[in-house]
């Protein structure tokens, strides 16, 4: 099993879920979060004061996944995400040890 | 009766009513005129309102969110407050007969208002009314201080300096200009309170803002505003709400405040575009802050000449402020290093200090009585020169007292740690949440 996490631009957001479950993906985690990359972030000026907002905003998104569906979910982010822009973020997959459904307490692949 | 002694009896009741009119008593008797009377109980209500909601919220979209109900409190607290310090003490020593000290202060003859009767008139309206209307302005001036020391002070140490500042600095000052004091005797011209009211609340957060000391973080920290939208709400009510400050110091439902009324607008619409102007022109953008600034600028500026003025000289003096007073909330504040977070000194005292020696320059005898510079009165810009330097003076040394007291016996500021986590957790256990 794999943990899928992709950092993406917020406006992206409705593509991915869309393309995800066109896949068959039912379940993801979305949150909303800071960040930056190679991104520059922007000036704001109050009264002659200036502050740099280095942090913008983006969205996280997370979902497990059987292994032999990982790349596929991988790719259709990537192209779902993608604006050709700077900024659009990145994907990151990592191994999962174990998935427990709460309501049932089925786990693993049925979990997923 | 034949007509002949009809016509006697009629010249002998005419003559008896004439004797009867000479009386001084009867014929001095004041009369409540209920047009002066409904616009100055309308005028009370808009000044109360300039500060709640007005100022609480202009302030309160400003700061950090942690802190936003902490100042909104200020402006509210010190509306009961010096509401209550008005009617023990305040309005006697504003505006009563002091004596021999009538030059300075009115005195204590009228504490808790025990000569203002339900049908006590000043001149054509009730007493009741003046003095509650004076009271929106006591309340305000308070009020407007708060913005230099933003984020950083006790609430139980500001509720100390507020009810001695307004007995010991506003209410002499009042007296001084509007209570038959020596700088109305003078000939300073303030028509609705340029230096009661603006410069000197705006010399009184120069000194807060300095004896408290800049925030933590400051220069470094991200301070913005957190939310402009509850800024430009209170901007907004401040305009409105500024027709019954100055256009209510008329005093009567008359020409004179309808005049006030007109140049009041005009000169702050022209402050907003000069702010604008100037800061479309140096930064690149015009903000929505700045557009708010430039009005609250426009204000204060007219405050002083909105009696004397005519709609040309309010164009001229709106436009001037609307830069100066960029000028002074954003280059000064840098050059000079002081934390004013909410410019209190650069938007009042500088917007204060323009209007009132503009009020020299544009002031028509065919408005306000008296001429200014235009008409060839280069006097007048003297004394009002007078009128700001006494109001400086007393102000930034009796409020430096003050504070210095206060900081000895419990301290003005939060400790680092409270300043850091927030005020309104950390004086009023609430916060505002998502």
């Amino acid at each position: 099993m794999k943990y899928v996490i992709a950092i993406i631009k917020p406006h992206r957001l409705e593509q991915v879920r869309e393309a995800l479950a066109n896949l068959g993906v039912e379940g993801m985690t979305v949150s909303e979060v800071k960040g930056h990359g190679r991104q520059k972030g922007h000036t704001e000026i109050y009264r002659g004061a200036e502050y740099v907002v280095n942090f913008l905003p983006k969205v996280k998104v997370e979902i497990a996944v059987s292994e032999d569906v990982a790349d596929k979910v991988v790719e259709t982010i990537r192209e779902a995400a993608q604006t050709g822009q700077i900024g659009d973020g990145k994907i990151f997959v990592l191994p999962v040890e174990k998935v427990v459904r709460i309501r049932t307490g089925e786990t693993d692949r049925d979990a997923l | 009766m034949s007509i002949r002694k009809n016509w006697k009896t009629l010249a002998g009741a005419v003559a008896a009513a004439c004797l009867l009119m000479a009386d001084p008593a009867l014929a001095e008797e004041a009369k409540l005129d209920t047009g002066n009377t409904a616009w100055m109980l309308t005028s009370t209500a808009l000044v109360l309102m300039m500060t709640i909601p007005g100022l609480a919220l202009f302030y309160g979209g400003m700061v950090r969110r942690k802190n936003v109900l902490a100042t909104m409190a200020q402006s509210f607290a010190i509306t009961a407050l010096v509401t209550v310090l008005w009617m023990v003490a305040g309005y006697s020593i504003a505006f009563a007969n002091g004596g021999s000290l009538q030059a300075f202060w009115g005195g204590l003859s009228n504490a808790f208002l025990v000569n203002m009767g339900k049908d006590t008139l000043n001149g054509s309206i009730p007493d009741s009314v003046f003095m509650t209307f004076q009271m929106t302005f006591a309340i305000i001036t308070p009020a407007l201080i708060t913005g230099a020391f933003a984020e950083r002070m006790k609430f139980s140490s500001m509720l100390v300096f507020m009810g001695l500042w307004v007995l010991i600095v506003y209410a002499p000052i009042a007296h001084w200009v509007w209570g038959g004091g020596f700088l109305g005797d003078a000939g300073v011209l303030d028509f609705a309170g340029g230096t009661v009211v603006h410069i000197n609340a705006g010399i009184a957060g120069l000194v807060a803002a300095l004896v408290l000391g800049k925030r933590v973080g400051f220069g470094k920290e991200n301070m913005a505003p957190h939310n402009l939208v509850l800024t430009i709400t209170g901007a907004s009510l401040l305009w409105v709400g500024w027709f019954g400050f100055n256009a209510g110091s008329a005093v009567a439902a008359d020409t004179s405040a309808g005049m006030a009324m007109a140049v009041t607008q005009i000169a702050t619409a022209a402050a907003v575009l000069g702010w604008m102007i100037i800061e479309w022109i140096t930064h690149g953008k015009p903000s929505v802050l700045g557009m708010a600034s430039g009005a609250v600028a426009g204000l204060v500026a007219i405050t002083p000449a909105s009696g004397f003025v005519d709609p040309t000289g309010a164009l001229i003096l709106g436009f001037i402020a609307g830069v100066v007073c960029f000028w002074g909330a954003t280059s000064l504040k840098n050059m000079l290093g002081y934390d004013d977070s909410l410019d209190a000194f650069g938007v009042h005292g500088v917007g204060g200090i323009v209007g009132a020696l503009l009020t020299g320059v544009f002031a028509r005898k065919a408005i306000g009585g008296t001429p200014g510079l235009i008409e060839g009165n280069a006097a007048q810009v003297w004394i009002q020169f007078e009128g700001i330097i006494a109001t400086i003076v007393y102000c930034a040394v009796v409020t430096f007292i003050i504070l210095k007291v206060i900081d000895m016996v419990m301290g003005l500021r939060v400790s680092e740690d409270v300043e850091v986590e927030g005020l309104d957790i950390n004086l009023h256990g609430e916060v505002v949440h998502d």
